[in-house]
């Protein structure tokens, strides 16, 4: 394992690893989670609740989770929004997502399996 | 929005709204001028001129079938209260520029913010814009551009836990070691005086 990666040489290895680690293991289990990141859910916070989320991957080291950001939601008094998806049929979308409720929910829901009930907005 | 980093998210999500292919994003500095400017330039669909007009002054236009938001019009609010300004040019097709400035030393000026935070938000959160970014104080100047990054990775996410790590460390150790050379220079300059 690359133990701090400073340079693009690092990443490089990186990318070797991965692509060792892959072979062994399949690419199932693959989580995604979307954060809105419209004017509505950058004034609410949303870029933090994205960093609490990116810091807490990088603390826990954990791999094979895809963060993205989208427009507008259109749940606009839920702000800022955080969607956690397994699969298709297997996502379910938070509202008024703190950092710490973020923490939470990577905690118990994307690392436990758990849904945090009291973020929940539907699904 | 309170800091000058989250304006900047919000008008790069509108690049990113606009499919652009690369985003070039420019904050500069400069303390002996007094201007603080921030470019984002895009190569997106771009708008026709009457899209332009609401985008900038939404209660001034008639049309109403089109939905636009308050971000651009409350960041050049804030730029004409502090002797600066806000223009958004933009081509249909070709791309969009918007660049706004501000007296940097104005008491009503919004302070920067964390932009380390918010370029890495754009970098991780979409992927498939390569982005461009410079950031200039005083003559220093800090660049990260994340093509030769997602090459050297390849389809490894930039969410991987290393990744983040790295990116992060690049951002803030570059825009503090610009800002630690521009204060360097300054006092050398100041004290040849």
């Amino acid at each position: 394992m690359v133990d701090k990666v400073k340079t693009l040489e690092d990443l490089r290895k990186l990318r070797e690893e991965a692509l060792e680690k892959r072979r062994v293991k399949t690419a199932s289990g693959q989580v995604q989670i979307v954060v809105g990141m419209g004017t509505v859910g950058i004034a609410a916070g949303a870029r933090e609740t994205l960093k609490a989320i990116l810091e807490y991957i990088e603390k826990e080291n954990l791999s094979g989770i895809i963060v993205r950001q989208t427009g507008n939601i259109g749940l606009d008094s839920f702000e800022p929004v955080v969607q956690v998806i397994f699969d298709e049929n297997n996502k379910v979308t938070y509202g008024k997502v703190t950092p710490d409720a973020a923490r939470r929910i990577m905690k118990e829901h994307v690392q436990g399996g758990q849904p945090v009930k009291e973020y929940l907005i539907e699904g | 929005m309170r800091e000058l980093a989250l304006h900047l998210l919000d008008i790069a999500e509108n690049s990113v709204a606009a499919e652009a292919g690369t985003v070039w994003i420019t904050v500069e500095e400069d303390h002996a001028a007094d201007r603080l400017r921030i470019t984002v330039e895009d190569n997106g669909r771009g708008m026709d001129a009457e899209m332009v007009a609401r985008v900038t002054d939404p209660f001034v236009t008639s049309r109403t079938t089109r939905k636009v938001g308050l971000g651009i019009p409350l960041l050049k609010a804030a730029a004409e209260a502090c002797n600066g300004f806000l223009t958004l040019t933009s081509t249909p097709g070709k791309g969009t520029q918007v660049v706004v400035e501000f007296q940097h030393s104005h008491i009503d000026r919004m302070p920067l913010g964390n932009l380390a935070a918010t370029i890495l938000t754009l970098v991780v959160g979409s992927p498939q814009v390569h982005w461009v970014f410079r950031y200039r104080v005083d003559g220093q100047e800090y660049e990260f551009d994340d093509a030769p990054v997602k090459a050297a990775l390849g389809d490894v996410p930039l969410s991987e836990p290393a990744v983040l790590g790295y990116l992060r460390d690049a951002l803030e150790s570059g825009i503090a070691e610009a800002r630690a050379a521009a204060q360097a220079a300054n006092a050398r300059q100041a004290a040849a005086r």
